[in-house]
């Protein structure tokens, strides 16, 4: 009603004023009151609202995911029977009071979260460096020999298969102890990813450069450091990146059986005492750590990537 | 005495799935110093075969390869190999590629200084001086193969063997790689044995032109002495009636005497 009224009132306006022609009327207003551009229909603002709108549409999946996990989990865990699988809230809560304190030391069986991470990568990062430091000279020379690829190709396709647990006993036999034997498994189950990816590495660096290297009539190691190293190094690194997986993989399962302290032993350990939160947050832990390993390896191998 | 560079009765046979090949046979050729000698040929009468021959990548099953009174045994540094496809370590900036021909000829006897100024002066040579620390994926088809023929040249070779080094490239980046070439020959009074199939490339460059028959058992069918003088003219020689004569001459052999059989 009343916007009706408005109307008709602002008509007889128009009606009554003076000035017939509207056309000097209508130019003189913009030049009284400069419409100022919104900031986001300025270039800026649109390349900002672009942006905001690409990672929305990147992160609507991945959210969406993770929501559905979280809703399954809470439908687990509210479905199952007395007592029941903790549901993501509690587990947040246990990790909260978890992480509040995560370097005290109450005793060898009792330590905090943190020294428990720090006990499980210092296993992976010797086993793993012994494995790196053997297996990569290894898979250089059975790439560049035929012969010695032919002697290792046996005993590779005997032993790679093995499951990583089938070598405790023999490390516990020969070791008598339980930390060289944890370091064992690790070693002996992530040497073979680097042995194979050096070797077909090396195997693989294209005719081409090799050409460079006998006409230049390079000595083997000037062949070795300017040639099949960096020409291999991107597979190398693809063998370091599955190694590390491998062996992350390897030493939760070798804690659980050795014990003493690391992640493994704690799951072990929180299981006995039936805190299952714990348990839930140990597998989070394992999976984050896991995923921090590998993406820190794929930024280094993209950094050696060469363009051709 | 042997020339500079002496072929004899030289044959390579290859050894296939389907018994032996023979490749090259009954090659007889005798280079001079400074004298630029160009290889040409249908593809497969094994022009490249020779070539690797003199390079030592390819051992013959017959016959002999001297080089100054020596026998040729093996890849050495006293013969440079430009390759069709420039052949550059991508992990290696353009100095790095000839540095690292520099250093495993001069490196024990000469101080670092001497090797880094001879590896700049190389690069200079091919006019690459503002190119030193880009890598070759940064630069153009021709632009590698500059750096090609620079660390070619900075071994300082007896022989610079050329294997089609200028055939993936475009016409005109081609054309003036050729004027530079001879520029850099007369400058450095090298001997060069070039692979083309290039007739034009051929009459050009050449001091005199070695024309292959057709494998199986391919050998050399005619030599023709280009007795064009120096310095040449491109644009000269498209007017000059001795240029198309030879240029004739060659074009013949290819396409009358050696015309591919199942072309």
């Amino acid at each position: 009603m009343s916007a009706v009224t408005l109307n008709e009132e602002r008509l007889q306006d128009v009606l009554r004023s003076p000035q017939t022609e509207p056309l000097p009327a209508a130019e003189a207003l913009p030049a009284q009151r400069p419409r100022v551009t919104p900031w986001l229909a300025t270039e800026r603002g649109r390349a900002f609202g672009a942006a905001v709108g690409r990672v929305f549409k990147a992160s609507l999946a991945p959210v969406l995911g993770l929501a559905l996990f979280l809703l399954l989990w809470q439908l687990i865990s509210v479905s199952s029977r007395e007592p029941s699988l903790p549901g993501p809230a509690a587990t947040w809560e246990a990790a909260r009071l978890l992480f509040a304190d995560p370097f005290y030391d109450n005793g060898p069986n009792d330590q905090g979260i943190g020294w428990n991470i720090l006990h499980s990568l210092y296993r992976v990062g010797v086993g793993f460096g012994l494995a790196a430091a053997i297996g990569i000279p290894l898979g250089f020379l059975i790439g560049r020999f035929a012969f010695l690829s032919g002697m290792a190709a046996p005993i590779i396709a005997l032993l790679r298969p093995v499951s990583p647990l089938a070598w405790l006993p023999i490390g516990l036999y020969v070791f008598k102890e339980t930390e060289p034997a944890s370091l064992w498994v690790i070693f002996i189950s992530s040497i073979w990813p680097m042995i194979l990816n050096t070797a077909a590495g090396v195997a693989r660096v294209p005719q081409e450069y090799l050409n460079v290297a006998r006409v230049l009539d390079l000595s083997e190691w000037k062949v070795f450091t300017r040639i099949l190293l960096p020409s291999a190094l991107p597979q190398v690194l693809t063998g370091v990146r599955l190694s590390i997986g491998v062996a992350w993989l390897v030493i939760v399962a070798a804690e659980m059986l050795t014990g003493g302290s690391g992640l493994g032993f704690w799951v072990w350990d929180e299981w006995n005492n039936l805190n299952v939160a714990h348990i839930l947050i140990a597998i989070f832990i394992v999976g984050i750590v896991g995923l921090v390993l590998e993406q820190t390896l794929l930024l280094l191998a993209r950094r050696f990537d060469y363009a051709t | 005495m042997h020339s500079y560079l002496t072929i004899e009765n030289a044959a390579v046979v290859f050894n296939t799935k389907k018994g032996p090949y023979t490749a090259i046979t009954d090659i007889d050729l005798a280079v001079e110093e400074g004298e630029f000698i160009a290889l040409i040929g249908h593809s497969g009468c094994g022009k490249s075969t020779l070539l690797n021959l003199v390079a030592g990548l390819l051992e013959p099953t017959r016959g002999a390869l001297l080089l100054k009174e020596r026998e040729i045994r093996g890849p050495g540094p006293d013969r440079a190999m430009v390759f069709q496809s420039h052949s550059l370590l991508p992990w290696l900036t353009c100095y790095g590629n000839v540095y690292l021909a520099v250093e495993r000829v001069f490196g024990a006897r000469e101080p670092k200084r001497q090797l880094k100024a001879r590896t700049e002066a190389a690069l200079a040579l091919v006019h690459l001086e503002h190119a030193l620390h880009k890598y070759p994926h940064e630069i153009s088809g021709g632009m590698k193969q500059r750096v090609g023929i620079a660390r070619a040249l900075a071994m300082e070779p007896k022989v610079l063997l050329m294997d089609e080094p200028f055939g993936a490239l475009d016409a005109l980046t081609r054309a003036s790689l050729q004027d530079e070439l001879m520029r850099i020959v007369a400058q450095t009074g090298a001997t060069v044995l070039m692979v083309t199939h290039d007739v034009d490339e051929a009459v050009l460059l050449a001091d005199r032109i070695v024309m292959m028959t057709n494998g199986p058992a391919a050998t050399i069918g005619e030599v023709l002495t280009v007795d064009l003088p120096r310095p040449r003219d491109r644009l000269a020689l498209a007017e000059d009636l001795h240029y198309h004569r030879l240029r004739h001459a060659v074009l013949e052999f290819l396409y009358s005497k050696q015309l591919k059989r199942a072309a």
